[in-house]
Order: structure tokens, then sequence, then C-alpha cells
């Protein structure tokens, strides 16, 4: 059985409907990556799966826990964080302390503490004392990671993290992905960089219009069918 | 000497107007509640006090020790089963609630004490002094504007050097991200009106002890608490203690020169300081 798992999963924002039928998994150890166009649904679904959207509690299984209903505290106690879109570093909160309350709800059993995300983005440790929006697009990327980190999560969802950087930058980001991923972290990539997302992944789904259209490996999907995945068959 | 005596007495007046203000600033700085019925949880925190010395016949500080767990049990339902409810994008449903419980609150003490006037005795220390410089100072005042920094230092720690001041700060900053840290923004909130409680209780014992108090006074105290707020910058309890100064010392002084001109004497300078600091002294630089 799959360490976490979507089964016919729905969402709405009112009358609109952002998902339909969204069936995903995610295997121990497994990095997938979930590519789409804007608007195709990869927020609303890490949302969900984080607790912060409420669904049906079946719709969401983790580690055979129905967690579709949870709270997103619940969700992260169970060993679920997430990197949200736009980073949402705290601006009352110095660098260090955005990374410390990462860790609140959980503290897990695993390599991630303050010192060895240091280690990971030491340029964090040398502006631990600035507030953490006063650090550039990409530090604070760094810090939304660690902060995702100090819990010791079981699963990481990261939500968009190239989003606005510079593609020097977006690759020094990816670089720590292998590392997360030695330490036995499941991870979930939502991601509209496609290349980038490619070359981290195990296996990839394409979602467009809140239904998932391709799934696969990297090497078995074709440059045409992710294409046509992503942008509709007829574009 | 009789003005600097003036402007000892309305500091030391100031530290009660700052314990009246700190709780309101918390809970107004973590969840952007504005609470109208704060002045009368002061009132109410007396009476319990009040209570807990004519049934135990304790002495007034014992009783505020024992009252100081019970109102912070009270804030936090309160705000876990009322408030939590009225939290949203619009401020019009906390300011109507709390409006509301301001009400009920006057009017159930009102049935439960009378309209008569009451007041917690401290004995021998109500009257005790200290020669402190070339003025006197009253033992009770002295300790009430020592109680009222020891009060915003403590929180000055808690919101800066623990873990659950983090949690505070990040809740304030955003609540739906600080769910995804393992917080639940409903609990914190009612920690936090559970901590102003403290504050409130703390607020009570000095009220009790310096003057008479009846049902109807919470409101007047909210005035004050919201005017020290304001002067001091929303969210900066430093600042809060400052505008309780100023109000205490303009009281003091228009006392001074007309009995009749106390009361006015603190709005007036809480309208000088509005006029040239619209946003307060130390106004946060967030916001």
């Amino acid at each position: 059985m799959a360490l976490l798992q979507t089964q016919n999963l729905t969402a709405h924002y009112g009358d609109f409907q952002a998902l339909f039928g969204v069936d995903i998994r995610l295997e121990e150890g497994e990095t997938v990556a979930i590519i789409g166009a804007n608007g195709a649904g990869k927020t609303t679904l890490m949302r969900s799966i984080a607790g912060v959207l409420k669904n049906q509690a079946e719709a969401i299984t983790f580690d055979a826990d129905k967690i579709g209903a949870s709270h997103a505290a619940d969700v992260l106690q169970k060993g679920i964080a997430m990197v949200p879109e736009g980073r949402k570093l705290f601006p009352s909160l110095s660098v260090e302390e955005n990374l410390l309350i990462g860790a609140y709800g959980r503290k897990g059993n695993g390599p991630w503490t303050l010192e060895t995300i240091y280690q990971m983005f030491p340029v964090l440790q040398e502006r631990r004392n600035n507030p953490g929006t006063a650090l550039s697009g990409g530090q604070q990327q760094m810090v939304a990671i660690g902060r995702a980190l100090m819990s010791n999560p079981r699963v990481l969802l990261c939500d968009e993290i190239s989003l606005g950087l510079a593609p020097v930058i977006i690759k020094d980001i990816y670089a720590a992905l292998p590392k997360i991923k030695e330490t036995g972290t499941s991870i979930v990539v939502v991601e509209q960089d496609i290349g980038q997302a490619l070359k981290v992944a195990d296996r990839v789904y394409c979602m467009m219009e809140g239904r998932i259209t391709l799934e696969g490996s990297p090497s078995d999907l074709s440059r045409d069918a992710i294409h046509n995945a992503y942008f509709g068959a007829s574009a | 000497m009789i003005w600097l005596d003036t402007i000892v007495q309305g500091v030391l007046l100031g530290g009660l107007y700052a314990l009246f203000a700190a709780g309101l600033s918390l809970v107004f700085g973590i969840m952007r509640l504005v609470n109208l019925a704060h002045g009368d949880l002061i009132v109410m925190a007396a009476y319990l006090i009040l209570v807990l010395v004519t049934l135990l016949g304790l002495d007034p500080f014992v009783a505020a020790l024992i009252a100081a767990p019970i109102l912070f049990g009270i804030g936090w339902l309160l705000q876990m089963h009322v408030l939590n409810r009225t939290l949203g994008t619009d401020i019009l449903p906390p300011l109507l609630v709390t409006f509301g419980l301001s009400i009920v609150i006057q009017n159930a003490l009102l049935e439960g004490f009378s309209a008569d006037s009451q007041r917690l005795s401290v004995g021998p220390l109500e009257t005790a002094s200290l020669p402190l410089g070339p003025v006197t100072v009253g033992v009770m005042p002295l300790l009430t504007f020592l109680s009222a920094i020891l009060v915003i230092v403590a929180l000055n720690q808690l919101f800066y050097r623990t873990s659950l001041g983090r949690a505070f700060r990040a809740t304030s900053d955003d609540a739906t991200t600080a769910s995804l840290m393992g917080i639940r923004p409903q609990n914190i909130f009612a920690t936090a009106t559970g901590i102003a409680m403290v504050v409130v209780t703390i607020a009570a014992l000095y009220l009790g002890t310096r003057a008479n108090f009846d049902p109807t006074i919470g409101p007047a105290r909210l005035i004050y608490a919201f005017e020290a707020v304001i002067i001091g910058g929303l969210g900066s309890l430093w600042g809060t203690l400052a505008g309780g100064i100023i109000i205490g010392v303009a009281q003091t002084l228009g006392a001074a020169i007309n009995p009749e001109w106390q009361i006015l004497a603190g709005h007036i300078a809480f309208v000088i300081v509005l006029l040239l600091k619209p946003r307060g002294l130390f106004p946060r630089a967030v916001d």
C-alpha cells in the first residue's frame, strides 16, 4: 500500500469545482512531481493533502490513516509538512525563529535540526537574526524548505518552489532535494517548470483543469505526451 | 515641590492604566480583536477577588493568586466558545459580541452584587508610604507601578523568548500558514485571552484596592485602557506603559489645577497625542 494516496479527491471553492476525482499515490522514499499549467489544481491538491482544505476523510489516506478531514495541525503531526506556494514566511519572526517554529507541532525522529539545516543552507546561519522577509527570494525559499524540514516529516510537499526565482537560484534550491530524499523523506514536488520537475522525479503526474491527465516515469513520457497533457491535445 | 509630587503620583497612576491596557493590547496584537468588554472583565475580576476575600477571609493578594487561574479558564472558554466564532475578515461581529458581553456582565454583576460600591481592603498597606527623594509615595501606588513593569517584562519575555510566543506572533501574521506548523490558531487565541485575563486579575486587584468599584465602572476603565494603547502605538507593550503614564500624569496635573478637570485632562492629552502622532508614539513597523 502506498504511503500517501488520494482517492476520488474533489475540491470546491464555493460553487467552483477545482478538483474532479483526483487519484495519486506516493510510495515510501519516492519523489513524485505534479506538473501542470496555472489553474490546473496543483496547489488545491497540495492544500487538500496538507489539511488546509477539508475533504471526506477517506479521500486521502496516509500510512493507513484516513486524513482527508483532518486539521492541518493533525496532518503535520502525522508527518506531512508543506512548503507553501509563495513561501509564506512569518514577517514578525527572524530567520531562526521561522525555522524553529517549523518544529512547533512535531519534532519527529530524523536528521533535521537547526544545525543540519544551516549546513545545507549556510547563508541562513549568517542571516539568522534578520527578519525572514528581509531576505532575497531564493534565501526565503531556503527558509521555507528548512522550516518544513524542522518537523522531520515523512512526506514533504513542495508547492512551486521555483516560482519567481532566477534560474541559477532555482538550480541551488533543487540541489537540496536529493539530499532531502537521501534521508528517506518522500517528496511531492508541484511545478510549472517541467524541466526541473522531471530531473528530480521518480514519477510524474500531469494535471489539467482539475484532473490527472497523464502519469508515468520521466524516461517513459515523450515530450509530446507531456505537451498534450499539459496544454490539452488540441493546443 | 507640589508639582513634582503631582507628576510622580501621575506616573504611578499610569502604571494602573497600563495594567488596564496590557490585556487589551495583548488580545488586539494577536488576533485583531477589540474587546469592548475588557473594562467589565476587570470589574468582574475585582468582584471575584472580593468574593474570595469575604467568603474565605483571604488577603486580597492571596485571593488574586487564586482568582488568576480561574479567570484564565474563563478567558480560555470565552475565547474558544464565543469570541473565536466572531473572528474573520469582518471587524463588526467581535465589536457587537463584546459590546453585548459588556452589557451582560454589568447586569449580571448588578443582579449578584447590587449597585453598592465595594472595596478591597489591604489593611495598613493602604495608607503606608515611603520617602522617595524629595517626594513621598504610597506603597500601594508604587506596588501597582512595579507590577505593571513586571507584567510588561513578563509578557515581552513570553512573546520574544518562548516557543509559545513565537506561535503567538506567527498566528498573528498568518493563521493558515501557522496551522501548517502544527499550530491550532483557535487554541492559540484561547490561550492568549487566558493570559490577558491573568493580567486583568492583577489590574482588578489594584483597581479594587485603590478606589471603590461598582458594576457600572467598566466602560470608563476601557476608555483609559484604549487611550493608553493608542497613545503607545498599537501592539507595543512599553508604548502602552508610556501611554498609561501620559494619561495618568495629565489626570493628576488636571486635578491639581482644578479637581473637576481630572478626567477631562486625560482625554485632552490623548487628543493632543493623536493630533501630533496619529499612529501613536511607538507604532509597529508592519500594520
